[in-house]
Parts: C-alpha cells; structure tokens; sequence
C-alpha cells in the first residue's frame, strides 16, 4: 500500500440518545506506514467526526482498553496494523457479547463482576501473613510457570466477544474469569481452589465450555485462556474423585521468618476489591 | 447497565460468527446440531416402534415392503442420521480427551507467534474426524448396498 493511498473505515455508530439501534458510517483516512485501527479512529475523530466515541489508553497492547471487532475479528485495536489486514475496508466495531454504551464502546461491567465472583487473587487461610508479610512467599520456577501464561491476560474482553458458548448464555461466566479461576488455584501460594470451584462449577459453569476454542485463537496476548479452562475441568474432575494430590499452600517463606515485620517490606496496598 | 445500551450479544448467530473462525468453532457448532438431530431421531423413532402397538397392519403401512418410510427421502434421511452419529461419537471422545486437559499442552510462556492449545489439540482432532470419516464412508457403502 503506497503512502499517497486513501484507506476506507466502516464504522458502527450509536449513540443511545438519538438512534434506536446502530447505524453504519464511512470515512476516507489518509494511509500511513504503520498505522494502527487506531490510529485511523484518532485521524477520524480529529478530522471529521469529532463525537466518535472509542475507549483506549496506552496504545501499547498494555492496558486492554481498546478491544473492537475488526474485519470481523475481536482484537485490540491499537496491536492491528492497518497494512496487516490487507483489505480495502476497515470495518470496525464494538465487542460483540458486551452492551454497547455508545458507537465503539462496550459496557464490559458483567465481565469485572464475573471475574470478582472468582475471587480473583490469593486466598490464604493465614491472612497475617498476607496483611503484615514478615518475609517472601517461596516459589520454584516450574511452579511459576503453571500459571505464568494466563497472568498476561489484559482483561481487554476479546475473549469473552468470540466465545460461541457466551453469544447465548449470559449466565457463562465466560473465558476471562474462568481463565483467571486456574490462574490462581494454580498458583502455588494460594489456598482457595474450594472456594473458586463453587463459583464456577456450577449450571452454566466451566463444563458450558465444549471448547469452541475461539478465545484462544482471539486473544492478542498468547493467554490461552481455553487451555486454562480444561486445565481447571481437570482439576475439578480429578479432585471429585479424590485422584488429586492437593498441596498445601507453600508455607515457607523465603529467608528467615522473624518474629516482627522484617524491614524493608513495603504495606500490603489497599484492597480494590472488598 | 442502562436501559438506553444496545444489545450486542450474537444470540444463535455467536455459534458461527463473531470469532476467529477456527476450524474448531465449527466442531463445536457441528456438535450442537447434530446432538440435537440424534435426539429428533430418537423422538420419531419411538414414535414409530409405537405404531406396532395399533397391530401389524399399522407396522407394515410404515416400515413393509413399499411402506411409507421406505420412500429415498426417509433413507437419505437415515443416513444423514448415521452420519450425524459418527462424528458426534469421534468429536464426543475429542472432548472427553480435551476436557480432562489430556491435549491441551502445558502451559507455556506467550511467545509471538502465540501457540495455544488449539494447536496442542490438533493431531487428536485430525486423528479423530478421520476415524468419524471413515465410519461415515464404510456406513454409506452399507446404504448403497441395500
Ligand atoms: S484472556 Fe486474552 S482476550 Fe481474554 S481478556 Fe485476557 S488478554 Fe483479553
Ligand atoms: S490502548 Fe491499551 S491495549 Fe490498546
């Protein structure tokens, strides 16, 4: 594609004030070496239809703002190169599976609140030591790397856009959260997978997913999030009939364990999630 | 969430669209369709085996020589429910073997090109429509047959 080339965006506009239901708007966008979808949606929006409304922050692939359905597929908008897709027309989007609030944008509340009900950090029965640590937990890098792949996840929700099992149960909690329900009962520091399964292993549960596997071959950050899915079936089959192994929660600390708070260690933050 | 929203969720449409389209989206809509043919089947075929009950009579008008469920359309039929068979069955055993997490690879550190479990995966769906292929071949034969 040359640099003197217009390229054309197809873009789903709605605005819940005024229109019943979304219509379809195109825009001519000058191309530009290495410009991104979002790039082109800045361009629009400075040059000819300044109330676009798209959701985005660090234009890094980092923050998981900029989810859309582009061409068709759910990805982030600022991680797709305009060249890359080689067509003519970008059409662009919102998440499908999500409401939508206004012309690009999703209401992604259902996602974060599935993901809560997860409980989605380290549950540990001596909570002393998780609000006052007196040293580090221990941890081998084998027992890193079962969970380290689904940590990368950005919640960004193209996952949750491409699963066939969300597009009509809205009760499934969906590939994100349930991803995010192994990342940390595999975590070898945590203590809650009793707690996590009856979260997720219930009517339109973990076993909704018959793996369609679209989430992973949506998702931009390599998370997998269906092998983490199988991954937590297995667990809860092989725990139902007493065939796993359950560790206890590494207890050791790595260092000594004084008595006091070892100095130097910085106060646990606040919590986000009560 | 406010009234004012658009629905965005696909509805029956997300079975097909709206992803990235990998091969295995349709295995898992396929399943869907042919899970819900096989139990159709096994509605009229109760329905049919009933009809001995009104006497023999009854039986030979539907399934006699020349009865009304001889007629091509009913065989077909009954083939597309043998086919619908034998891919439930190897996709069925594919995610039995799937589920219990004994195909979908370790987790691994995300490396661009990203390799997932679908990848992980694929030799045991390839093996496995081949084996449904090969009942549904050997099962057309045996229709032609008679
Ligand atoms: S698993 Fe992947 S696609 Fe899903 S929210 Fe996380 S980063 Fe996005
Ligand atoms: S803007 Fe942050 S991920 Fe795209």
């Amino acid at each position: 594609m040359s640099e003197s080339k217009t390229i054309h965006f197809r873009i789903r506009k709605f605005n819940p004030e005024t229109d019943p239901a979304p219509s379809w708007k195109t825009f001519a966008v000058p191309f530009a070496k290495g410009m991104t979808v979002l790039d082109g949606l800045h361009w629009i929006k400075r040059n000819q239809d300044t109330g676009l409304a798209f959701r985005y922050s660090c234009r890094m692939g980092v923050c998981g703002s900029c989810g859309m359905l582009i061409n068709g597929r759910p990805t982030l908008a600022c991680n797709t190169q305009v060249a890359a897709l080689k067509a003519a027309m970008v059409v662009v989007a919102p998440l499908p599976n999500f409401h939508t609030v206004r012309d690009l944008v999703p209401d992604l509340t259902p996602m974060f609140e599935k993901h809560q009900a997860i409980r989605p950090f380290i549950l540990r029965e001596d909570k002393g030591e998780m609000d006052a640590p007196t040293a580090e937990f221990y941890q081998t890098p084998h027992e890193l790397e079962e969970y380290l792949q689904f940590s990368f996840c950005i919640r960004c929700g193209a996952c949750m856009a491409a699963c066939p099992t969300m597009a009509t149960d809205r009760d499934y909690p969906g590939p994100m959260p349930l991803a995010q329900a192994y990342r940390y009962s595999a975590d070898s520091r945590d203590g809650g997978f009793a707690e996590r399964a009856k979260a997720v292993d219930r009517k339109s549960g973990v076993f909704s997913c018959h793996f369609g596997s679209e989430c992973s071959a949506a998702c931009p950050k390599g998370v997998d999030p269906a092998k983490a899915i199988q991954l937590m079936k297995r667990r809860l089959v092989f725990d139902y009939l007493r065939l796993f192994k359950a560790k206890k929660p590494c207890g050791g600390v790595h260092g000594q364990r004084t008595t006091g708070r070892r100095e130097g260690i910085p106060e646990a933050p606040e919590y986000t999630i009560k | 969430m406010s009234s004012k929203s658009y629905d965005n969720h696909l509805g029956i449409k997300g079975w097909a669209l709206g992803g990235a389209w990998s091969p295995e989206r349709y295995l898992y809509t396929l399943h869907r369709v042919t899970g819900l043919g096989i139990l159709s089947y096994f509605l009229l075929h109760i329905l049919v085996t009933t009809s001995r009950a009104f006497g023999p009579a009854q039986w030979n008008a539907l399934l006699g020589d020349g009865g009304f469920l001889r007629h091509p359309v009913f065989v077909v039929g009954e083939f597309l429910v043998l086919a619908a068979f034998g891919f439930h069955a190897a996709n069925g055993v594919r995610l039995i073997l799937i589920e219990l997490g004994f195909a979908v690879g370790r987790p691994i550190e995300p490396v661009y090109p990203y390799k997932t479990s679908l990848h992980a995966s694929r030799f045991v769906t390839v093996v496995l429509m081949l084996a449904g292929a090969a009942f549904i071949v050997l099962g057309g034969l045996e229709f032609l047959r008679h």
